[in-house]
């Protein structure tokens, strides 16, 4: 018996092309699956090109004081971002420099520390948490956090006074009876309410990187007579470090494009403003829903500037973000 | 554990000390800031009596950690708690869900006006994004999955990227373009459009991680029996998602009900109800508090937080069904599967002494059922033309299945039973195969 029976030609030992037939339902999913990626890819684009479109004609008109004018009086031709940019970037800081302690805390608490009983449950509070609308945070920091931070912020202002950025003008500290209205409506108190919004973001994306440290390093430490501590210090943090920081950067981006609670809180100012304990403060958006009932055209425009130099930010923190955590030892599976 | 009570103890009366006689501290949170610092001072201190650094420290670390964990969770649940005790002084009152604001002035009681006209609002707004979202992320979700390549990873990246998007853009791109553009009106629609640009990239990648989890073997194995790639997705890959994928909506529907920023560019405000999503401002929960409370009138801040109560309340309804759906894994099933046949198997053990007595009853049953079905099955096929014999012939059916129906659940409760438990050596049934030792013959 040969191989080859009948009359298929072997001599010709050509490779044949493989062909593919897919059924008509197959060949219609494939395309409206296409479709909907090209159509989700095409929303992405849109955005950015649209507001580059109506953000043009302010730009052309500002041109590089765009980037050094502290006033927005779009109507007068002065108008620039640097002090939005400041305000935002700084209540952004103080958001994460509050938030991150507390997330890894309660990250590292929740994956080491917490009795297997009430883990799942600390869990779904935690990401639970991530789902409260903002302006209920924003409620919350101005009828309530508001008036306690006052007096810490005093404190704060009195004794550490002489480092520019918690310097108060206006409070006196020998005059008990001084306003305390220059402590309200600031970037700290703003940024203490954003930080509350981010840390459950934060919290789970840690606690996703804490979980997967792997189990032998964990306990070889613990076998070699380390504490937990020092376990956490010598296998969790440097195992996580990386999934760390891109967890703090993607909390940082939520609060860079943070809304309606910055907006409830801050009493706007238009100038650079460093003194972070101070009354007044801006963000690019709450600039953008406080301006835009009453823009013109043009004003509107000056708004979409603002828009796409907070877009460009933003995606330039989640990139970095993501990039970092895509790098890790412990995002590597991921 | 001494020196942690007295850590307590000490930090207590000193705070004590320091905020009543010898410094002006004067409110909760300084207080408690101070009382802390002190504690975990003193609790050093006494540790560092008896113990070595290292103990020391971890020690410490264990404490503040705890109370940071303690902190969020605590200030979490205040958040949630202060929304909801604000509110119910507006809750209190039934007209609040059924009234909107449109006979009511900021100076009229509570018992006047309500927040209809913003959760109808909501709800439309979310429905509308959600038919635009639901099945675009989950086809997008698929493409990236179905047909790797170098353009899905650049639609994966791209959607990644926008997820980056704050809100306050989407609803700035949703004016540039819907309203600038489009010259439509500042409505329900346009809301629902700039929720849906937020709310996709939350559907896509949820929806994505839920599919990667589907286990290859299970697609090999649909292919491997022939069946083509949309069979695949349709029998295969989005049942065993499913239970993930709704968990996957109800997260994007959470969050996308409670964003206030793109629905204030684009959704207009109004104090009435207004049930038509194309023309006219449309008013939507988080809007309506953002409204309320920038209002110095102090029943209108009432209601804001009662706004704000019932959307709380909402999301966190939402989140509730999402867990629960989520936390149904197929492990969890199976799980929950075993159980009840167990249960049945010691119901069965139970009962099987009565069954041993009914089992004649039953078995005249079971043959009482026969007989009426054979009676019937061996009638004449009925004339298609008439009516009454048309009606004959359903009766005829329905009995028929009606006495196989009894005559099998006889057999499956008490034959069955009663033979399982007077026949100890009888091979189990496949159901308890599971945990029970294989037979010899399924070694080959």
């Amino acid at each position: 018996m040969t191989a080859a029976p009948g009359n298929v030609e072997l001599a010709d030992d050509r490779p044949i092309a493989l062909t593919v037939h897919r059924a008509r339902p197959d060949r219609i999913f494939r395309r409206l699956a296409f479709a909907g990626g090209v159509s989700v890819l095409a929303i992405m684009l849109l955005v950015g090109i649209f507001l580059a479109i109506r953000a043009s004609d302010a730009l052309s008109v500002a041109g590089w004081s765009f980037f050094t004018e502290q006033a927005w009086e779009p109507d007068t031709g002065r108008f620039g971002i640097v002090a939005i940019i400041v305000g935002t970037i700084l209540i952004a800081l103080v958001a994460i420099i509050v938030a991150v302690p507390l997330a890894s805390a309660c990250a590292l608490y929740i994956t080491q520390f917490a009795p297997q009983r009430i883990r799942g449950t600390l869990i779904s509070l935690v990401d639970l948490m991530a789902a409260i609308p903002s302006i209920v945070f924003g409620l919350w920091g101005f009828f309530w956090l508001q008036g306690e931070v006052v007096p810490v912020a005093k404190w704060i202002s009195q004794n550490l006074g002489f480092i520019p950025i918690f310097a108060v003008r206006g409070a006196d500290p020998n005059d008990p009876l001084a306003p305390t209205t220059v402590f309200t409506s600031s970037t700290f108190i703003a940024g203490l309410v954003v930080a509350m919004m981010v840390t459950p973001i934060i919290t789970s994306i840690m606690r996703e990187v804490f979980d997967q440290a792997p189990i032998g390093e964990r306990e070889g430490a613990l076998a070699l007579g380390a504490t937990r501590w020092s376990m956490i210090t010598s296998v969790i943090l440097p195992f996580g470090r990386a999934g760390m920081i891109g967890g703090s950067m993607l909390g940082l981006g939520r609060a860079l494009g943070e809304t309606i609670a910055v907006y409830i809180i801050i009493s706007p100012v238009f100038e650079i403003q460093p003194r972070i304990l101070e009354n007044g403060a801006m963000s690019v958006s709450s600039l953008i829903a406080l301006r835009y009932g009453e823009a013109t055209q043009f004003g509107m425009s000056a708004l979409m500037a603002a828009g796409l130099s907070l877009f460009l930010m933003t995606l330039a923190v989640n990139f970095a973000a993501s990039f970092i955590v895509a790098r890790s030892r412990s995002g590597a599976s991921s | 554990m001494f020196s942690l009570v007295g850590a307590v103890t000490a930090s207590l009366a000193t705070t004590w000390l320091l905020s009543s006689q010898l410094l002006p501290i004067t409110g909760v949170l300084p207080v408690l800031l101070v009382a802390y610092v002190l504690f975990l001072v003193y609790y050093a201190l006494l540790l560092s009596f008896t113990e070595p650094a290292m103990i020391v420290k971890d020690a410490v670390a264990t404490a503040v950690i705890q109370t940071f964990a303690l902190v969020v969770v605590g200030t979490l649940l205040f958040i949630v708690g202060f929304t909801i005790i604000r509110g119910a002084e507006a809750l209190r009152f039934p007209n609040f869900f059924v009234q909107d604001m449109s006979l009511a002035g900021p100076l009229d009681p509570l018992s006047q006006g309500g927040i209809l006209h913003a959760i109808v609002g909501s709800l439309i707004q979310i429905t509308i994004a959600l038919a635009i979202t639901i099945p675009l992320g989950i086809l997008t979700a698929l493409y990236m999955n179905e047909m790797p390549g170098r353009f899905a990873s650049f639609v994966r990246t791209v959607v990644e990227a926008m997820s980056a998007l704050p809100s306050i853009v989407a609803g700035l791109f949703i004016y540039a373009t819907v309203i600038l553009i489009l010259g439509l009106e500042k409505s329900g629609l346009a809301a629902a459009f700039a929720i849906s640009v937020m709310m996709l990239p939350i559907m896509i990648r949820s929806s994505d991680v839920v599919i990667r989890m589907v286990p290859a073997t299970l697609k090999e194995g649909a292919i491997g029996l022939g069946s083509g790639q949309w069979r695949t997705v349709w029998h295969v890959i989005l049942p065993t998602a499913r239970s993930g994928l709704t968990t996957a909506i109800i997260l994007a529907t959470a969050r996308g009900i409670g964003e206030t920023s793109p629905v204030l560019l684009t959704s207009g405000f109004t104090a009435a109800l207004n049930l038509n999503p194309t023309s006219g401002p449309m008013i939507s929960l988080p809007l309506a508090v953002f409204q309320f409370v920038k209002s110095p009138e102090p029943t209108m801040i009432a209601r804001g937080f009662g706004a704000a109560a019932v959307l709380m309340v909402l999301v966190l309804v939402l989140f509730a069904v999402a867990r629960w759906l989520g936390g149904r894994t197929i492990e969890k099933r199976e799980r929950a599967r075993l159980a009840r046949i167990r249960r049945r198997q010691w119901w069965a053990a139970v009962l099987a002494p009565f069954g041993r007595l009914l089992a004649p009853v039953g078995r005249r049953l079971a043959a009482a059922g026969r007989a009426v079905g054979a009676t019937f099955r061996r009638a004449e096929p009925p004339r298609r033309d008439s009516l009454i014999l048309r009606g004959v012939d359903i009766v005829r059916v329905a009995l028929v299945r009606l006495s196989r129906t009894l005559r099998e659940w006889v057999r499956r409760t008490w034959v069955d039973a009663s033979s399982r438990a007077s026949e100890p050596d009888a091979p189990p049934a496949p159901a308890v195969a599971t945990d029970a030792p294989r037979p010899e013959g399924d070694k080959s």
